[in-house]
């Protein structure tokens, strides 16, 4: 897929929660194709201690409006800035960047989308493109609090929704991998994951355990994004592979995760 | 020119600039083995630049000369090919192979990197060490043979002469500086090699103390790479004494600053009504 290095305008920030920012770009161009998993490198300026872009999941892209939606998990010094910028701040990125979810097989298949945190994120236009190609994907979020929680009434378009709160507040009490949707039958056939890599690893275990296919999508430190710098490396069955663009997305059967 | 390891092979930026239109790509840091690198965390952000810790993952000389390069023949006129080893037989090796590709048209002599356990930057840190490695590959290697310094040393221009003095045709400096993060939380350092190389803009007021040391000491070609992050500070490593330069690190930060920055000398030497770009070389006023 052919790359760009595009200024985008900052149409809204939304602060959906505590240090969780929504926020939505447009350009004066039709956006180009981006695939659910992909990533953007967004540039931030104004910020002494921030030299490299920041990767940023795709979280939705409304053709209709022709805009981009970034997650924002304000928690260093670029995010931070980032988020606080003023509508209509023109901001560059380069993107599509990475591989993607893979697609499944067949109709019939059951799908299980489980989120934690920012990583919800993608899961949000995997969903989207999975209901637009005729599929009910399932989704199961996972947060400490019901505040962290993110996006629900999006989620809720394109599918069934589960949540698991770390307190309670919101859906099953605990861990995503101790939900009861896992339990429901016919069983689940394929499960995506975007979260902390805690989280990925049980839901990955769990997959591995009960023999289902399961793709998981890495957030390994990154500088180029291009594959230029080799720093995001993930030690994989093919040795070390930069995440930026043989990932962010890897079925678990290729990492080497102790699982 | 394009630092080796910033740009990849060259394929990678692509669908950002016009690769023809650089001086040379400067291709990933070889060596004669497969070397599957340093573990991850391999990158550390720093104020005004970054630490990295690669420690020159590549697949071998042979594997680039059979699957590589004959996907990246022609991509530029001049594809430079940055070799680096552990001991000087694998320098000599990896060279004698890189000799019979055609469209290399030089090798870049990586004797400075910081991130490898054995040799890399230990043959480039002592004037003997240098010299001998240069020696060694100038028997071996016809074409133009640039040799790629390290900073972490006492005196930079008594290698860049050690090496004169062996027939290298060019000096390019420099590689990364020596330096460390440690992640004050963890109480752990932020590399998995604990030090790694440190480049971008943070660099360059050695860098260009260096470039201008070197070229008052040698007469071939000094290559000037440190920080470089528009035309500006190209112009400065050029009025230092650099006959070409290396864009690294900028490259990560917008992967179009390469062709920017040679639009950017183009305009100033127009504004200055310098004809040629010849005329700014080494021409600081001290």
């Amino acid at each position: 897929m052919k790359k760009y290095i595009s200024d985008l305008r900052l149409v809204s920030t939304e602060e959906l929660s505590s240090d969780y920012f929504l926020m939505k770009f447009t350009s004066n161009e039709p956006l180009p194709e981006m695939l659910p998993g992909q990533f953007v490198e967004v540039k931030v300026d104004n910020s002494p201690t921030t030299f490299l872009r920041r990767p940023i999941s795709v979280n939705y892209v409304d053709k209709e409006t022709n805009e981009l939606w970034l997650l924002i998990h304000a928690i260093g010094d670029g995010t931070r800035v980032l988020s606080a910028l003023p509508v209509n701040s023109i901001v560059n990125m380069v993107y599509p960047l990475g591989n993607s979810f893979t697609m499944p097989e067949k109709a019939s298949e059951r799908l299980l989308l489980v989120g934690g945190g920012v990583g919800t994120a993608p899961m949000l236009y995997l969903g989207a493109q999975l209901y637009a190609h005729g599929f009910h994907p399932t989704f199961l979020l996972g947060a400490r609090t019901a505040s962290g929680i993110l996006q629900l009434e999006h989620f809720e378009r394109f599918g069934a929704v589960f949540c698991t709160t770390e307190d309670g507040t919101m859906g099953e009490k605990g861990f995503v991998t101790q939900h009861s949707v896992l339990a429901s039958q016919p069983a689940f056939s394929r499960i995506y994951s975007c979260g902390p890599k805690p989280m990925m690893m049980a839901v990955a275990s769990y997959a591995r355990k009960n023999n289902i296919p399961c793709e998981v999508s890495l957030e390994n430190t990154m500088a180029c994004g291009v594959g230029a710098c080799l720093c995001c490396v993930e030690d994989t069955q093919k040795g070390n592979v930069c995440v930026c663009t043989e990932g962010p997305v890897f079925n678990i059967n290729q990492l080497k995760w102790p699982i | 020119m394009t630092a080796s390891g910033t740009f990849g092979y060259g394929p990678e930026f692509s669908d950002f600039i016009d690769v023809t239109r650089l001086g040379a790509v400067i291709v990933k840091g070889t060596t004669l083995n497969y070397r599957e690198g340093n573990p991850y965390p391999r990158m550390a952000e720093t104020p005004s630049g970054m630490l990295n810790a690669v420690g020159l993952q590549n697949k071998g000389v042979n594997y680039f000369a059979e699957h590589i390069y004959p996907s990246i023949k022609g991509l530029n006129d001049n594809i430079i090919v940055n070799v680096s080893g552990s001991q000087i037989e694998d320098y000599v090796a990896t060279a004698e192979k890189v000799a019979q590709l055609d469209g290399v048209t030089a090798i870049e002599l990586n004797i400075s990197c910081p991130n490898v356990k054995q040799g890399g930057m230990a043959f480039g840190v002592t004037a003997c060490g240098a010299a001998e490695v240069t020696k060694a590959v100038r028997k071996v290697y016809p074409k133009t043979l640039i040799v790629k310094l390290s900073p972490n040393v006492t005196s930079i221009s008594d290698i860049a002469k050690a090496v004169e003095a062996e027939g290298a045709d060019s000096v390019s400096l420099i590689n990364t500086i020596l330096g460390m993060a440690i992640d004050a939380e963890r109480r752990k350092p932020v590399l998995s090699t604990i030090t790694g190389g440190l480049s971008g803009p943070a660099v360059k007021p050695v860098a260009l103390r260096m470039v201008w040391q070197v070229a008052q000491a040698v007469q071939i070609p000094v290559i000037g790479l440190g920080g470089i992050m528009n035309w500006k500070d190209a112009v400065e490593f050029l009025l230092a004494g650099a006959t070409a330069i290396q864009i690294g690190t900028a490259n990560f930060i917008d992967p179009a600053v390469t062709v920017k920055i040679i639009d950017g000398i183009n305009e100033y030497l127009d504004r200055n009504n310098f004809s040629s770009v010849q005329e700014i070389i080494g021409a600081l006023e001290v």
